[in-house]
């Protein structure tokens, strides 16, 4: 596995918007780029959740995402150049916020790891003086009460029909090898992932339990699963979602939208 | 003791509706009057919520971030208003489950205007202007309908609406003057919408089926036809504004009426979408239905759990007090 270069150059930063000399550029991508995959995915959802209330949640969730994607990106550079006309091998958010959404067992487990690991990491950088602790501040909020939301249907599903617990089971447990990703440490986040990552497993144990679920026990850091998506090296489906992401904006070269 | 007469009691809601006060849940109401109104809001709130699939089908690729957002907040907003429509519907003693397994069986109808296909980004836009604006002329004097649960939501409802009308109108603009070729596809959104929003306000005046029952209970305010001419007056000078043409070569305004002639709708699409040979009405009604079966699972799990733990709950407030 070879690492792409993780610094400025790996962004087209030709707009005009100045980055901030302060903020790390490999940083603001990684969080950047996990909330905008994150915020895209969820918002496949929309016309097609389980309730009514769940369109509504889901939506909302998405629109934090992107609202901190906006911010984090701006940072770097033009939003929508940085968006929609990098490529795949570019982009540098986790595996796991580009897994396709699957069932909504699945679409919820995914939200469960990674919110309670954006929780965590984000009350840190609020509670510092970094480049992003304003942002974290604000974001907190927003993170907490999607944490929140995931972790009541965890238990909901775990704990409420035979098959919901299955599929609820099923979803944490083919979702697990992309968690080890989150702790690998990140060049600008001054944060201890080995102490981040103590805390999500104590938070994910717990609230497992509670939802009746065993705790998955494979592994969480394979060869593409530990680290992959922070260099560049994503899975297959990325490269289409990103197809159907890019392709208007793309089709216009130059166009204002 | 006084025995108060059905007679007595219909006295009173007429009464109340040619005061113009507002009906409320608890109040006696006629039994057409209820099931007219249900008719009514249970048809607004499946639109709504199968008014999210022709949007939502942009919001992957919407071409900026900012436009992402946008478009996202207004489907969610549409969910939102599918929910209140549907508890104001309830006042009246008709769930939710019940409502959409009618739209699911297609014993109860949505706005036919969501039977178009959204071809191009620009057609978000013109969903904006036109169809939001077209609901918005249909809706504001619902803000004044005699049923007060309905009254009130679709004050909040309007509120919204016309934002997302602004934004759309704002998204036609930009495109309008892009390049050549985003100005081009504004101009085939709007040639393609224009003539299915003027049928939204329903057929002609002398062919509405529930209209002069709903204008005598104070449900409906204006006719479909009066609605129609308002909306028209309204869109000529926008469209003006935007650098685009509505598609009607008989478009022209009228010193003598004050008011913009138009073409003839062609009532015969009308109809035939209306019976289900719309472009979409399949497509539509199968997501709705795919979403409904897929999400059975979730909803069953919600009730068990729910189910047991206000068991448990019950329980432990029994032993508290033993």
């Amino acid at each position: 596995m070879t690492a792409t270069p993780t610094t400025h150059a790996t962004a087209p930063t030709t707009s005009a918007t100045a980055a901030d000399p302060a903020v790390n550029a490999t940083a603001a991508l990684a969080l950047g780029d996990d909330a905008l995959v994150l915020s895209h995915r969820l918002g496949e959802w929309a016309g097609h959740a389980p309730v009514l209330e769940e369109e509504v949640a889901l939506a909302n969730i998405a629109l934090d995402l992107l609202g901190q994607a906006r911010v984090l990106l701006s940072l770097v550079g033009d939003e929508d150049e940085l968006a929609f006309l990098r490529e795949e091998r570019s982009f540098r958010n986790l595996q796991l916020v580009e897994q396709p959404n699957g069932d909504f067992a699945c679409t919820i487990a995914r939200q469960f790891y990674f919110s309670v690991h954006q929780h965590l990491l984000y009350r840190q950088l609020a509670a510092g003086d970094g480049p992003f602790a304003g942002l974290a501040g604000k974001a907190v909020k927003e993170v907490a009460y999607h944490q929140d939301h995931a972790e009541h249907w965890i238990v909901r599903l775990g704990d409420g029909t035979a098959e919901s617990h299955e599929r609820m089971q099923r979803a944490c447990d083919a979702l697990w090898r992309f968690t080890g990703e989150m702790f690998q440490p990140v060049d600008g986040l001054e944060v201890d992932p080995m102490a981040l990552e103590a805390l999500w497993l104590e938070r994910v144990t717990e609230v497992l339990e509670r939802a009746t679920l065993t705790v998955p026990s494979g592994a969480r850091t394979g060869a593409w699963a530990a680290g992959a998506g922070r260099q560049g090296l994503h899975t297959e489906s990325f490269g289409r979602m990103l197809a159907e992401m890019q392709h208007l904006h793309r089709s216009h070269p130059g166009a204002s939208w | 003791m006084t025995v108060v007469t059905a007679d007595a009691y219909e006295a009173a809601f007429d009464a109340a509706v040619a005061a113009d006060e507002r009906i409320e849940p608890r109040d006696w109401m006629p039994e057409a009057y209820r099931a007219s109104l249900v008719r009514q809001m249970a048809q607004h709130a499946h639109s709504e919520i199968i008014g999210m699939q022709p949007e939502a089908n942009w919001i992957t690729r919407a071409p900026s971030l900012r436009r992402k957002a946008i478009l996202m907040a207004k489907v969610q907003d549409e969910a939102g208003h599918g929910l209140y429509l549907y508890s104001a519907a309830e006042t009246l003693g008709t769930g939710r489950d019940e409502l959409l397994d009618k739209l699911h069986t297609g014993r109860q109808k949505y706005s036919s205007i969501f039977n178009y296909p959204t071809l191009t980004w620009a057609d978000v836009g013109a969903i904006g202007w036109l169809v939001d604006g077209a609901a918005i002329t249909n809706q504001v004097p619902l803000c004044r309908c005699s049923y007060g649960p309905y009254a009130r939501a679709m004050v909040r409802i309007c509120k919204e609406e016309s934002f997302h009308q602004r934004q759309g109108y704002e998204l036609l603009l930009t495109l309008s003057r892009g390049t050549p070729e985003q100005h081009a596809m504004a101009q085939d959104a709007v040639d393609r919408w224009w003539w299915p929003s003027l049928m939204m306000f329903g057929p002609p005046d002398d062919a509405s089926a529930h209209s002069a029952q709903s204008m005598a209970w104070k449900i409906k305010r204006h006719s479909n036809d009066e609605l129609r001419q308002r909306f028209v007056d309204i869109c000529v000078p926008q469209a003006q504004s935007l650098g685009l043409t509505l598609p009607d070569p008989d478009l022209r305004w009228n010193e003598e009426r004050g008011h913009h002639d138009f073409g003839a709708i062609d009532w015969a699409e009308f109809q035939d979408v209306l019976k289900g040979n719309g472009p979409c009405n399949e497509q539509r009604i199968n997501q709705r239905r795919r979403a409904h079966e897929e999400g059975a699972w979730v909803r069953d799990a919600a009730a068990a759990y729910a189910d047991k733990h206000q068991a448990a709950l019950h329980t432990e407030s029994v032993e508290a007090t033993a």
